[in-house]
């Protein structure tokens, strides 16, 4: 089945997690959902990379997180917030591309 | 062991950002031990760390604190206020301690109270780097001296001793500086006895109030109850309610990893954590778990000033502008760089266009422009800021006529929504310190004043 994550997702966000890193959550709506994602592996280091053009090197975990039915990535910034060329100082606006992220599960 | 609840009345997400006056009497009501509020924040970037000033407004600020400590007066019962005046450095502190200070003196309130600095001197963070005592938060880079040299302020997030010494020594309210988050809350319940794992991860939350309830807000109150191996949590509006999901969810926010929480002196491990649902508004948390480190380090955090910024706001509405965009920014880049090329000063420029990839930068899948128009803005750091004001004014008058390939509106290539377009935005930081620092003694670098208010 194809989904988009914001068809099965109630939350997606992403925060700074310190001044060096980007934290992205999504927190499915059922735990149905979590699962079945999860266990198709739908969420991993090459979609993360394809989707925010990063290396592999720039991603500092991805983990599931049960008790609330999420799926949490962690990148390193671009740049340190608030250095010359910042464009999020909270990093409170870089889900967008998380939301119509095409899920086979 | 005490048998009883340890109540706190967590007020706000942050101080100053408000909460109704019916959520905090359902508060008293419940007889809370603590009253107390985290004030800080890393979120708004390095220039409040560095400039020494509150990104919350004093009035507010105010407000919030008045409420506050006339309750705590008339109940006997302690105030602590977490990271005081947003950041946490000495002039952040002096700025909440003088709100305290005249909130008592127009209340007519008496009160013990105890000020704890966390400003950490620089020849202290340059002995311990010699010492090899100083290491980066990855990917924070390696400190250098020369770094160090330029940092203007330097602060540590204190762990829940200082605190509890000062409650100790007979503190009614304390005014803290930079604290690790749950501190606040956690310090008092954890003298009164309770786990030091259940009481950080309640901190953890009540830190930022409301957030963790459904709906979520960042003012209003929430109550935690901490027994011995539990603890409790309930908004005070009846409009919200906390539930396994809105509090497990919450439990990620702005972390890395949700399983283990490093803080001074040790991590707080969520693998066991249970989240159950005691009533439709109440939810209830166990097995999370404080597991101390080997060494006992400090997080220290640094801004270092890089010069004045200006910037000025623009858009365009012309298609072909629009798709010439990138020569235009180039070819406004070189002639500003010609034009200054014998200036005796450094400075960047930056241009972010909003409508292609203002927003998320080099992260932006998609760094099209398939809008109807562009919104711009032009950004100068110099070393001063007539020096940034000369190259902003420069570059903004050279886009403004800049000829394009194909070019057919030729009286201005940009619209201004203000006059002046330019505007100055003041000193620029940057992060230049965020490090771990290895400590012998927790409460060494937090010196605490008391005072009889």
């Amino acid at each position: 089945m194809n989904v988009n994550l914001k068809d099965i997702a109630g939350i997606i966000r992403s925060k700074n997690s310190g001044p060096y890193e980007l934290t992205l959550d999504i927190l499915f709506s059922t735990r149905e959902w979590y699962e079945r994602v999860r266990d198709a592996k739908a969420i991993h280091e090459g979609v993360v990379c394809a989707l925010y053009k990063i290396p592999p090197e720039k991603i500092i975990n991805i983990v599931h997180f049960e008790p609330a039915d999420a799926i949490k990535i962690t990148i390193a910034r671009p740049l340190c917030s608030g250095d010359p060329g910042e464009t999020d100082v909270y990093g409170a606006q870089q889900h967008a591309p998380l939301l119509n992220l095409a899920i086979e599960c | 062991m005490a048998q009883e609840e340890f109540r706190i009345l967590s007020t706000t997400a942050i101080l100053g950002y408000g909460f109704p006056m019916a959520s905090f009497e359902a508060g008293m009501a419940r007889k809370p031990h603590l009253i107390a509020a985290d004030a800080g924040s890393s979120d708004p970037g390095p220039y409040y760390l560095g400039a020494g000033v509150s990104f919350t407004d004093r009035g507010a600020v105010k407000r919030d604190l008045e409420i506050m400590l006339s309750a705590a007066v008339e109940h006997g019962i302690p105030v602590v206020i977490g990271t005081a005046g947003g950041s946490g450095a000495n002039a952040h502190v002096n700025w909440c301690r003088e709100i305290v200070e005249e909130i008592a003196r127009e209340g007519n309130l008496h009160f013990k109270m105890a000020v704890i600095r966390a400003e950490i001197p620089k020849e202290t963070v340059r002995k311990a780097l010699r010492g090899g005592k100083v290491t980066p938060l990855h990917p924070a880079p390696p400190l250098t001296e020369e770094n160090l040299d330029e940092t203007v302020c330097i602060v540590g997030q204190m762990g829940v001793e200082p605190v509890i010494k000062a409650l100790d020594q007979g503190a009614q309210v304390v005014v803290a500086g930079r604290a690790y988050d749950p501190v606040c809350f956690a310090a008092a319940a954890m003298r009164a006895g309770y786990d030091q794992g259940l009481a950080t991860h309640l901190g953890k939350i009540l830190e930022c109030a409301s957030i963790a309830a459904v709906p979520g807000s960042g003012s209003d109150c929430m109550f935690g109850y901490l027994g011995k191996d539990y603890f409790r949590l309930e908004p005070l509006s009846p409009a919200r309610r906390c539930t396994t999901a809105s509090v497990a969810a919450h439990t990620l926010y702005e972390k890395t990893n949700p399983y283990v929480l490093p803080g001074p002196g040790g991590s707080l491990d969520l693998t066991e954590t249970k989240f159950e649902q005691e009533t439709e508004r109440i939810a209830r948390v166990s097995g999370s778990k404080f597991v101390p480190a080997r060494r006992y380090t400090v997080k220290l955090e640094g801004a270092r000033r890089i010069g004045y910024r200006t910037v000025s706001i623009a858009g365009t509405r012309d298609p072909v502008m629009m798709r010439e965009i990138d020569a235009v920014t180039r070819g406004v880049r070189e002639r500003v760089a010609d034009n200054f090329k014998g200036a005796a000063f450094e400075y960047t420029l930056h241009f972010i266009l909003y409508g292609r990839d203002g927003v998320m930068g080099s992260l932006e899948p998609t760094p099209v422009i398939d809008g109807h128009e562009l919104g711009i803005v032009i950004e100068a750091v110099a070393d001063t800021q007539a020096h940034a004001d000369t190259i902003c004014a420069f570059a903004r008058s050279t886009m403004l006529h800049y000829g394009y390939e194909g070019r057919r509106a030729t009286a201005g290539n940009l619209a201004f929504p203000y006059s002046p377009s330019d505007f100055h935005a003041g000193e620029v930081f940057v992060f230049s310190v965020y490090h771990l620092l290895e400590v012998e003694d927790p409460c060494a670098l937090f010196p605490a004043e008391h005072a009889e208010i």
